[in-house]
């Protein structure tokens, strides 16, 4: 067998979907940045569920929930998106080689902690990480364009197919997707005030008190009710949030950074100085979150007399700025 | 968040490598900044992992006296809890709780061992064994 390396962009992003996402539209030529892509699939959200537990704590997330990015972004875009899984690994393996033998670039969704080339402390059980397989070595090592990583990477056959077929929560089952077709040129400005209007909307949450401003109200109430003397639990649980917001790839500021990034971006696009407010806007809000994560852990070490109702006031802040920030995005038109 | 507040704090869970942030430049308008990470972020995985091998520890130290099956031990240290062992073999969680005990863990057939073997990508001989220390 030969080498197949087929031509790639390698761009290092914050975030493993919206990346992925981002490399395939562009190989197809469609100019997509990965702040754009987020803006336009809506996936700018909180939830904090804490009927589904991770390791022992509550699931907290800041963006729908896995592969919404990448499905509402190839529907609006009208890109024709192959999907596939696969029951049999060897069988996924092979249309693997199949489509890099086509020159297609391969999208495909894999467990963290299998793939070798993540730092140790970084591995864990998840199962929704998306990359892109952009050649196989005739050795039969893959060669692989991981989004958050910021150089290409090679992995084993062994590890990938290991990676992809990982069993559990959110299970891939190999699955892999590649851009069929994808128009030449599109007009985003429409398609970003609706993304923005649609964004707000959701921003409130859903009737139940776990998603949107009323899940950041939720947990800013479960960490003031918090009892103090149980300390080691309080630290991990208030370490569980940082981590969540910081550590998973989400540029910064759990994907507010990247929201106001696409809306500065929205701005030079439709020249309309509005949208650059609001991505102002949105920087501060950010902002006030990263001040969350460090009361967080001045709580957890202690060096400062912080008590949880501060720690909790902060979160409380947060959602008072998520609130205004809502009603400013409401006030946009909806069409351009 | 400014390109130049973008902290460069190189922390050890980074292993050398490094993150994008987005932050806004000098013109008002935000790139891609990488990061070698932040210190606020890196205390909390350092708590996380922390917990973790003390966790790791106390079931190796457990099963080192026989008070419970190398199971536990093997979970944690390959980052497993028992919801997603529990996922990932097919066996309830009151089974892996179970098969904590040495007694009925030894009495486990090669056939229900491999379960555990293959999700954990190890072999059956190294189920049974555990190390001397972490």
């Amino acid at each position: 067998m030969i080498d197949i390396k087929l031509p790639i962009e390698h761009q290092q992003s914050s975030h493993c979907e919206t990346g992925v996402v981002s490399t395939l539209l562009r190989s197809k030529g469609l100019n997509i940045s990965e702040s754009m892509a987020f803006g336009l699939s809506n996936a700018l959200t909180f939830v904090y569920l804490p009927i589904i537990k991770i390791s022992g704590m509550p699931l907290i997330a800041y963006r729908m929930p896995p592969k919404t990015i990448i499905k509402t972004v190839c529907k609006k875009l009208n890109v024709k998106l192959k999907t596939q899984t696969f029951s049999n690994a060897e069988k996924g393996m092979q249309a693997l080689d199949d489509e890099l033998e086509k020159g297609n670039l391969v999208g495909l969704q894999s467990s963290v902690y299998w793939l070798p080339y993540f730092p140790e402390d970084m591995r864990f059980h998840f199962n929704a990480h998306n990359l892109i397989v952009y050649g196989k070595t005739s050795q039969g090592n893959y060669l692989i364009s991981d989004p958050v990583f910021e150089h290409v990477v090679e992995c084993h056959a062994d590890d990938l197919k290991r990676a992809r077929f990982a069993k559990g929560a959110l299970a891939a089952k190999g699955l892999m997707y590649v851009i069929d077709e994808a128009p030449k040129q599109i007009d985003l400005v429409p398609h970003i005030y609706q993304s923005i209007n649609k964004t707000a909307k959701m921003m409130n949450g859903l009737l139940l008190p776990f998603f949107g401003i009323k899940g950041i109200n939720h947990l800013a109430k479960k960490i003031k009710n918090l009892s103090p003397e149980k300390t080691k639990y309080n630290k991990l649980f208030l370490a569980h949030i940082v981590r969540m917001q910081e550590e998973i790839g989400t540029g910064g500021a759990g994907f507010r950074f990247m929201f106001a990034s696409f809306l500065n971006e929205a701005a030079t696009l439709t020249n309309d100085s509005s949208l650059q407010k609001l991505s102002e806007q949105t920087t501060l809000l950010g902002d006030t979150w990263r001040e969350f994560a460090m009361d967080s852990v001045l709580y957890c070490k202690k060096r400062q007399s912080l008590t949880l109702n501060d720690v909790s006031d902060k979160l409380m802040q947060c959602s008072k700025d998520e609130t205004a920030l809502r009603k400013a995005l409401l006030a946009l038109p909806k069409t351009s | 968040m400014k390109a130049e507040d973008v902290p460069q704090d190189d922390s050890k869970s980074y292993d050398g490598q490094r993150k994008l942030l987005y932050a806004v430049n000098n013109n008002g308008d935000y790139q891609g900044v990488t990061s070698t990470g932040w210190e606020t972020e890196s205390f909390a995985t350092q708590l996380a992992v922390d917990d973790l091998n003390e966790q790791t520890q106390h079931a190796l130290s457990s099963a080192q006296q026989g008070l419970s099956s190398p199971l536990a031990y093997h979970m944690l240290n390959l980052r497993f809890d028992i919801a997603s062992l529990s996922q990932s073999s097919g066996y309830f969680q009151w089974q892996i709780k179970r098969h904590y005990r040495p007694e009925i863990f030894n009495k486990l057939s090669d056939k229900k061992l491999k379960k555990y073997a293959d999700v954990m990508n190890i072999t059956i001989a190294e189920l049974k064994k555990i190390p001397e220390k972490l």
